[in-house]
């Protein structure tokens, strides 16, 4: 390391409370920012659980749905219609829909059920335990082994219980990629079967799934539908939707947008004013250095150098907190939703960046305005 | 025959615009010599401070010419001007100055380190410094907690490290009693002075008057007479 970058290091560091200050200062907006984007991003991933979990590739919905669990029933024809447009492979209908369980022990628990096409069973879990042919049998359902699965009580294959006043039958243990958002657990049946037992309106189909012979078909189909009256997704585009729904059109979004922009002007506050008065500090020896013979440039590389320094140590340690953080409710609550995404650490970073430009901006100009007579003067 | 270090000619400096317009330095000219310990001195406000600025490169003058070995200071750019300070200079400043966030050897080391010396060679050459100014046993301590004769004698050490031709000190003996002061001046004398350097001075402390090679009066600006006691052939 050059000499004056050396100097300029212990400078920072020899002044262990405002270089103290400077690191609580960054650590804890990047900790804030990085938590709340991290939980954003939970709980966005959530949100399209049944997406992902389902896993087909087209989706046929109506335009207004931005979210699987509040699907608008399909009519029947556009099931006919869709498996009739050419490039689809087959086309089978899906519902989703909430019934309430009645437990053994007497209490009633919320739950979510997937109707799977009877012909087919497009979406099926893989089973941990049970056969899935068993799914055809009498009052039979799947149960999803996740976060949620306790709430059912610890159910095993051959357990019964009520389900909308109906008898349902554990038949196999199910595991799937992600869970859901709402905290409620899943189960699995057939589509015929989720009809009959939960009460819906004229119309049951929620989303016609589609497999297309080759993925090129789907601007095709996507177009196909469109001219019916709706709308066909493949999972991204889905999965983005409903992203975009609770990003912009729910409190959710634009509150941890706050919170990150509260937490980025503390961040850019404490930091800018506490590396502002390190500076103004040591001004006049900034100022004899000039005089001495240091040049502009290198008083700047130096100042570069601390804020840089300290900004990037601030950033491991918010980000390194958030992930410890954020490890350990995982490890507490089960159903802690929140990831570090890449997307989140380089918008933390970008945000950290901007701190240091700011301050290093405020300091180098009051660096470069020393009139090494002044310091002469005394 | 002696040489010339700076030549100074017709150096003019006005502070402030309108009615507030004074001259800190009027018309001065003259030379300071190699192998001399030159003094300036004059009552306070009469432009030493400033004179002493402009010739070392710091402080432009509004009227004037300043010659060091020949060529003209102020015609150099501001890159070029610092390259000379740090090159030809060593700077003595009132009040020291020390960076209180390093140690004393490490406060020595830093004009060294400027000229891009590596940071070991730099650290060992300043230690060398340390001890000629009788303070070894200081080095690893921050320069406050030292006293104010031995902070004086670290920011010597630290004018003196890069062995410039041209030492300048602005009051140096002003926080320090007579005893020391004397010390001190005459520490610098016998350890820089010699037939390729200069000494200039600024101060007002008749203890040290004794040490002068020459003495230049200054008086609201003007220079007033110079006298040469020693070097003069
Ligand atoms: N930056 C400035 N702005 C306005 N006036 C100034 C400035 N610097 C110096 N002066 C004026 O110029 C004159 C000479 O100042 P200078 O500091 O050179 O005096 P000095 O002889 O060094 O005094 P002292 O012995 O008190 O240090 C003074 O009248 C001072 O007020
Ligand atoms: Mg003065």
């Amino acid at each position: 390391m050059p000499g004056l970058l050396k100097i300029a290091f212990k400078l920072l560091i020899n002044d262990k409370g405002k270089f103290a200050a400077l690191l609580v200062g960054i650590t804890f907006a990047v900790f804030l920012m990085v938590m709340m984007m991290s939980m954003f991003s939970g709980i966005l991933a959530r949100s399209s659980a049944a997406v992902l979990n389902v896993g087909a590739k087209v989706w046929v919905m109506d335009p207004a749905v931005n979210n699987v669990n509040s699907s608008i029933p399909l009519p029947d024809t556009v099931l006919d219609m869709a498996r009739s447009i050419n490039g689809v492979k087959y086309a089978v209908p899906v519902y989703f829909g909430g019934a309430l369980v009645k437990l053994r022990s007497g209490s009633y628990q919320a739950v979510s059920v997937i109707g799977l096409d009877d012909a087919t069973l497009y979406g099926r879990p893989a089973l941990i335990e049970g056969k899935i042919e068993d799914i055809f049998a009498e009052n039979a359902f799947l149960v999803v082994k996740d976060a949620e699965f306790k709430k059912l009580e610890n159910p095993k294959i051959g357990n019964e219980f009520e389900i909308n006043d109906h008898r349902g039958k554990i038949v196999g243990i199910a595991k799937v990629q992600a869970t859901g958002i709402f905290g409620v657990p899943t189960l699995y049946t057939t589509y015929s079967r989720a009809i009959t037992y939960i009460p819906s309106s004229r119309f049951t189909t929620s989303f016609v799934l589609i497999e297309p012979k080759n993925e090129m078909d789907i601007p095709y189909i996507q177009l196909q539908i469109h001219k019916l009256g709706y709308e066909a997704l493949t999972r991204d585009q889905f999965i983005n939707k409903i992203s975009d729904f609770y990003k912009y059109q729910t409190g959710l979004g634009i509150n941890v947008m706050l919170m990150t922009i509260i937490s980025f002007i503390v961040g850019l506050s404490i930091s800018g004013q506490t590396f502002y008065t390190f500076v103004l500090e040591n001004l006049e020896k900034f100022g004899a250095l000039k005089a001495m013979g240091a040049k502009g440039s290198e008083l700047v590389s130096m100042i570069l150098f601390q804020v840089t320094f300290t900004s990037l140590m601030g950033y491991g340690l918010g980000v390194g907190l958030a992930t410890m953080m954020m490890l350990f409710a995982r490890f507490r609550l089960p159903d802690y939703a929140a990831q570090v995404t890449y997307t989140n650490l380089a918008f933390a970073l970008g945000m950290v960046l901007i701190i240091a430009a700011f301050s290093s901006y405020i300091s180098v100009r009051k660096v470069l305005q020393i009139e090494p007579f002044d310091i002469f003067r005394g | 025959m002696f040489d010339i270090a700076i030549q100074a000619s017709g150096i003019t400096k006005w502070f402030g615009e309108g009615e507030a317009k004074t001259v800190a330095v009027s018309d001065a000219s003259f030379e300071a010599r190699y192998g001399e310990m030159l003094y300036l001195v004059g009552p306070s406000g009469s432009g030493k401070t400033t004179l002493l600025s402009i010739i070392s490169g710091i402080l432009k003058p509004d009227a004037g010419n300043v010659l060091v070995d020949g060529s003209n200071l102020w015609n150099m750019t501001p890159n070029q001007l610092a390259d000379f300070r740090l090159n030809r200079m060593g700077f003595v400043f009132q009040d020291y100055h020390l960076f209180s966030r390093l140690t004393t050897v490490e406060n020595i080391a830093i004009p060294l380190i400027l000229k891009k010396v590596n940071w070991d060679l730099a650290i060992k050459t300043a230690l060398g410094y340390l001890e000629v100014v009788g303070l070894k046993d200081k080095a690893n301590l921050p320069p406050v907690k030292l006293s104010g004769g031995e902070q004086q004698r670290v920011a010597i050490a630290r004018a003196m490290v890069s062995q410039p031709d041209i030492l300048v000190l602005d009051e140096p003996t002003a926080s320090l009693d007579g005893e020391t002061g004397r010390e001190i001046v005459q520490f610098v004398k016998s350890h820089t002075l010699n037939e390729k350097r200069c000494i200039i001075i600024v101060t007002h402390d008749n203890r040290i008057l004794e040490f002068a090679d020459a003495i230049m009066h200054m008086e609201d600006g003007k220079i007033t007479g110079t006298q040469r006691t020693v070097n003069e052939k």
